[in-house]
């Protein structure tokens, strides 16, 4: 078993077709809803949150000298980052198999599926990789 | 169906302005990972996984045939391994397999219609051209036919029952569970029980056999059976899990995958049977032994015993969930059943800092407990062990020497490397010596035996 990250992209375009959409609330719950409650019912979520529109955040640039904070992603990427989803699962084609199930539709939707590396994995002698396998253990989240 | 209720772009937007977005395929949209034969299989199987339960469930309560069920609910599995690769996975492979297996259902019904009254009932109400276009299945409404969602939990918890029905021997019971509740195919079964896989094979085939010969309807069991029926479907979990989980030494990853899909299953009953404190017992108990697997064994695999492990290496997260559905077991408020009164022992070792903060009478207290609901040598023995941390070795020591005085144990390692310990502690050295060696010589797992035999030797 290992853990995925399922992680909800869309694209500017898709994200403001969305918006304008005028998509009904309660419908938008009751569908990711039911997907939800299908990974929980199968007992392979781990986690999984939903972030708030992407012109209520901000991105910070580090390409110049000092880091520079602006209002919201607008025009500055291709896509958009919405929420993920964590999955413990025997493999990554059964993180694929869910996120095909994601009720997730339309040009620009996609989401990416990304391993979690196990604290295991990293070299157990590095101070830091030491002092985090620490708080991963008091925090419960090894 | 399920395609209006999505949303997203094209919820708001009527027709995709893309064309390849609304192709018959996901190959048809750009081919991925699915070109690649291999990767294709892999995607299959992941499916498969994912939806066996449905699946095999909603077959069964359509054909009323749980054999039957199963066998074409394989072919359908079949025909996509062969079908998807070629060309490209179907948009909604849950609705294409479920129509394929229903396809496959109907032939069946039709061939033996000649020769069964109930068969040539089911093929008459079918409606024409549905086995015999021959045409590859869209899914969708073929499927919609099947598709009951009040239905789905308990065609699932109806299938869970009917793959552990007591008519069954205990291996068939957790190949065709692994099987068909899991979604494991046959190798993999084998490949964890260390069998060969034509056995596994036939275990089922036979299994499926028995149950038809039984006439075992496709039912969740009336409230009469209910319990005892429960009783077998714990067990079979417990089984897988306890199989996964027992390779002290050479254990391979496969192994440990067993103990994680055990749980995974638990975690599937206990949503169904919500009520049964045993269920959400069960899944604690798996739960909370799990949360030590990291700890025990060593870097070389020896085991490592509990006194010894490192216990920042426990896992919390499993200790908290173990502990939530402990608590819930609890709370139904019927008592705890043998599945949670060991996971209540369990938990008071998660939960100790060390073996000296360990709350050891609170463990004699529920052995005891355990011992009134489900008698047992074993139990008596861990007993008392746990007699012994809290109350010294001559306390322990008259209870194991009853056992010895019963006979019972009689043959195991077990009886005289517990001797032998609480003999070494009461500074009776050459009679604990000759208990441990006895011990090592009835101990059948070499690297345990080495321990038994390091411990006779540092006696003096």
């Amino acid at each position: 078993m290992g853990k995925y990250m399922l992680i909800m992209r869309a694209s500017d375009e898709a994200q403001a077709a969305f918006e304008s959409s005028g998509i009904d609330f309660d419908e938008l719950l009751a569908t990711m809803g039911r997907f939800n409650a299908e990974m929980i019912d199968a007992g392979v979520l781990v986690a999984a949150e939903g972030l708030e529109e992407p012109e209520k955040g901000v991105v910070v640039d580090y390409s110049g000298d000092e880091p520079v904070a602006t209002d919201g992603p607008y025009g500055e990427t291709k896509e958009l980052f919405n929420g993920y989803w964590i999955l413990d699962v025997p493999s990554i084609d059964d993180a694929v198999a869910w996120a095909k199930k994601a009720p997730l539709a339309g040009p620009g939707m996609k989401s990416e599926i990304r391993r979690i590396p196990s604290i295991d994995e990293f070299p157990q002698d590095n101070e830091w990789v030491r002092r985090e396998r620490e708080w991963r253990e008091r925090t419960g989240q090894l | 169906m399920a395609r209006a209720a999505r949303y997203g772009v094209s919820a708001g937007h009527g027709a995709a302005a893309d064309p390849a977005s609304d192709g018959g395929t996901a190959a048809s949209a750009g081919r991925g990972r699915e070109e690649d034969p291999a990767a294709a299989r892999r995607a299959v199987e992941a499916v498969w996984r994912i939806e066996s339960s449905r699946i095999v469930g909603a077959l069964a309560r359509y054909t009323n045939d749980f054999a039957l069920a199963e066998d074409v609910a394989s072919e359908a599995l079949a025909e996509a391994l062969v079908a998807w690769p070629r060309d490209g996975e179907p948009r909604d492979p849950t609705a294409w397999l479920l129509a394929t297996g229903r396809r496959r259902a109907i032939d069946a019904f039709r061939r033996r219609s000649g020769r069964d009254d109930r068969y040539a009932a089911l093929a008459r109400d079918l409606g024409e051209g549905d086995a015999t276009s021959g045409a590859p299945p869209s899914g969708g409404d073929d499927a919609d036919l099947l598709w009951d969602p009040d239905k789905i939990d308990d065609d699932r918890l109806a299938l869970i029952f009917t793959a552990c029905h007591p008519v069954l021997s205990k291996e068939a019971r957790v190949a065709l569970t692994l099987r068909v509740v899991g979604g494991l195919g046959s190798e993999e079964i084998a490949r964890a029980f260390l069998v060969p896989t034509p056995t596994v094979q036939a275990r089922i085939t036979r299994a499926k056999k028995t149950l038809a010969a039984a006439r075992v309807p496709f039912e969740v069991p009336p409230a009469s059976d209910r319990a005892e029926r429960l009783g077998s479907v714990l067990n079979v979990l417990y089984v897988i899990f306890t199989e996964g989980s027992t390779a002290s030494a050479g254990e391979d990853w496969m192994r440990t995958d067993l103990a994680d899909e055990a749980i995974r299953l638990a975690r599937v009953l206990w949503r169904l049977v919500p009520d049964e404190p045993e269920a959400a017992g069960l899944l604690a108990l798996m739960e909370l032994t799990a949360a030590r697997f990291a700890a025990r064994t060593g870097p070389d695999g020896t085991p490592v015993l509990l006194a010894d492990q490192d216990r920042r290496r426990w896992d919390a997260s499993a200790v908290r969930r173990g502990r939530a559905a402990l608590a819930r077991a609890v709370a139904v408020g019927r008592g705890l059943g043998p599945y949670g009164l060991q996971a209540a022992i369990a938990e008071q070792h998660d939960v100790a800092r060390s073996v000296e903060d360990t709350d050891w009478e609170r463990i004699v207290v529920l052995y005891e407990a355990l011992g009134r609901v489900a008698p047992s040598p074993v139990v008596e023995l861990n007993r008392a062990v746990a007699v012994s941390m809290a109350s010294g070795p001559s306390a322990a020591l008259r209870l194991v020497d009853d056992l010895v005085a019963r006979e019972v144990l009689s043959g195991t390692y077990l009886l005289p490397s517990v001797r032998g310990e609480l003999l070494a502690q009461l500074g009776r050295a050459d009679e604990a010596r000759a208990e441990l060696a006895l011990a090592a010589r009835l101990c059948g797992n070499a690297r345990e035996r080495g321990v038994l035999e390091a411990k006779a030797a540092a006696l003096r």
